[in-house]
């Protein structure tokens, strides 16, 4: 089976004053995921969205973007891409619709006839309606933020390149933009979106890439990700002898015993599979349960421990 | 399979653009109070010469230009301009320019516009044509405030020119006309100078003070005999052609020779700007 992509880097590199800020990326974006962009701070995830949107020329490697090569194509490719970028970046002294208005004006394809609708439409989409008229520098960070989705959202779009979007946002915030990322994924959009919190990663992600020094680390279904063959199993029973014996027939490793608590690794194992065995053996189970690894510990086993940003 | 409607192309697109970076540089608070305050300098000269001319004193020291107001008061306009021109007039001029990129850039948005995508080149020409629209738009509102608080406070009549011959009022008031236009001419080498500082920095004062600095030092050089040779090329050597439009009959040569310096330098740091922001990376 083959996945059409939406973007699909090769050897795809950035050097900063001799140092590389993303080195030798391949990144590949099924059509239709939602692709979440993982990596600790000073990664690499904005210098990459910055080539993938062509504001920066990459130093080695090339960039295509729903099948055409970037930045050389940003004609045609960008009116198909909505996008935030590190933060919002809007004029003060205008409004929120003002400032939209301006940029929708600044694409060539975009009709002036719908622009005041698709504004309002996409004004209310991030729920913005009430509070949008005031000038953006009266606004909040959660509400530029909003104006920004609400750029990135002014036209149907095939790619939604989204960095950090729900970095200032209150919880209502947050679950909005899960929400939205949803409907626009169940639409068709294929959405792009970085970020440093794993739980919301997590929640809305069919994809992910991890990053690590400017070097791609890992990337693949959340599934796979997160990688099965790491869940352990955990035991509760009074008869914790026979159980490790049980386990250990059963071919899991690592089997850990703690009074009456066991746990051990499942490795392709299907769990239900091993309730029938404890009971042919007289285990007694007062409790089963598996823990499946998070994405945090994946990450943190990708990326390191430490806090210090990589230099 | 593309959601996206197609990129249409429509005939009025790069137009709509400059009209919304028209509104953006003309609803903006800081280019009235520019405009405000360049139109309060023939308000102060003409209170100026009022209140000293009222106490009936003796001739007046003042520039010949001044001296010539109380007798006439379409003569505010024009004096008010040659005092504008050395600095106040660059000062507002590469506060606009010097922001055109960096401004843009400062608050963001100039990754936005990139993305929208407003195209690099295609954003540079209506940055410069929204600062070129201001270098016209600050000469007459010296000339316009000039002339309105000239007729209010002087006697207006045909006007005595530089070579002693008098113009009816209707073609004085043309000639006044021609003199803004002339002074907006002039200011767009300084725009594009502007323009290629603010493709440099993402830093908008920087840029402003850069061009500004480049306006005075230009006028300092032309100010050095021992540079003769260098003074035709230098940007500011035109700007007070000017008062060769106040001769009867006009010297309409200086508008050619104005045209085309500040052509040399809007084709040398037009080029300068576009080999800079077409492969510049954007980071800001
Ligand atoms: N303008 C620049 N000049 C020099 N180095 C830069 C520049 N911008 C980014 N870098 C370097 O590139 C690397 C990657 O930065 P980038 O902004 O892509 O990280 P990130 O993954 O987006 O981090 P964060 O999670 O903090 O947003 C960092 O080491 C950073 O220091
Ligand atoms: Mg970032």
């Amino acid at each position: 089976m083959t996945t059409a992509l939406a973007v699909e880097t090769r050897g795809l590199g950035k050097r900063f004053g001799g140092r590389d800020a993303v080195h030798d990326l391949a990144l590949a974006v099924p059509a239709g995921s939602v692709f979440g962009f993982l990596g600790p701070n000073g990664s690499g995830k904005t210098t990459t969205i910055r080539m993938l949107l062509g504001l920066v020329s990459p130093t080695a490697g090339e960039a295509p973007v729903l099948g055409e090569r970037m930045p050389d194509s940003g004609r045609s490719v960008l009116p198909r891409v909505g996008a935030l970028v590190e933060g919002p970046g809007f004029s003060g002294w205008l409004s929120g619709p003002a400032n939209l208005a301006r940029l929708d004006t600044a694409d060539p394809g975009a009709s002036g006839r719908t622009r005041r609708a698709r504004i309002a439409e996409s004004l209310e989409r991030v729920g913005l309606t009430a509070a949008g008229g005031k000038k953006v520098k009266a606004y909040s960070l959660g509400m530029k933020q909003r104006l920004g989705l609400a750029n990135a959202l002014l036209r149907p779009r095939d790619l939604l390149v989204l960095d950090e979007p729900t970095n200032g946002l209150d919880p209502q915030g947050t679950r909005e933009v899960r929400t939205l990322v949803r409907e626009l994924a169940a639409d068709g959009t294929t959405v792009f979106v970085s970020s440093h919190l794993l739980a919301e990663i997590e929640q809305m992600c069919t994809h992910a890439a991890v990053m690590s020094a400017g070097r791609l680390v890992a990337q693949g279904t959340l599934e796979a990700l997160r990688g099965h063959e790491g869940a352990r199993v955990r035991l509760r029973t009074p008869d914790p002898v026979q159980a490790v014996r049980v386990l250990q027939s059963a071919g899991l490793a690592q089997i850990e015993q703690e009074g009456p608590e066991l746990t051990a690794t499942l490795g392709d194992r299907p769990v239900e599979s091993l309730v029938p065995l404890l009971v042919a053996a007289r285990v007694r189970v007062q409790g089963l349960r598996v823990d499946e690894p998070t994405l945090e510990e994946r990450f943190v086993a990708l990326t390191g421990e430490g806090f210090d940003v990589a230099g | 399979m593309s959601r996206a409607e197609p990129a249409r192309r429509t005939s009025g697109a790069g137009l709509a653009l400059l009209g919304s970076e028209l509104t953006g540089v003309f609803r903006r608070r800081r280019t009235w109070a520019m405009l405000l305050a360049l139109a309060a300098v023939p308000v102060l000269v003409a209170v100026a010469i009022r209140i000293s001319s009222g106490d009936g004193g003796g001739p007046s020291r003042g520039p010949s230009f001044v001296t010539g107001i109380a007798g006439n008061g379409l003569f505010v306009g024009v004096a008010s301009l040659v005092l504008a021109i050395p600095l106040f007039l660059p000062l507002t001029v590469g506060v606009v320019a010097g922001d055109t990129i960096a401004g843009e850039a400062s608050t963001g948005t100039l990754r936005y516009l990139l993305v929208a995508p407003a195209g690099r080149v295609r954003l540079l020409l209506v940055k410069y044509a929204g600062a070129a629209v201001f270098c016209f738009a600050a000469p007459l509102a010296i000339v316009v405030a000039g002339t309105a608080i000239g007729a209010v406070l002087f006697p207006v009549g045909p006007i005595t020119l530089l070579s002693g011959d008098q113009v009816p009022i209707a073609e004085g008031l043309g000639r006044l006309l021609m003199i803004g236009l002339y002074t907006g001419l002039s200011m767009l080498g300084l725009a594009a100078v502007g323009l290629f500082i603010s493709t440099l920095t993402d830093v908008p004062v920087g840029a402003m003070a850069a061009t500004v600095v480049i306006a005075v030092t230009s006028q300092v050089l032309d100010q050095l005999p021992q540079l003769d040779a260098l003074h035709p090329f230098l940007l500011t050597d035109s700007w007070l052609g000017l008062v060769d439009l106040l001769r009867q009959p006009p010297d309409w040569s200086v508008f050619d020779t104005n045209a085309l310096l500040q052509l040399g330098w809007v084709v040398v740091f037009g080029a300068l700007a576009f080999g800079r922001f077409t492969t510049r990376d954007v980071l800001a």
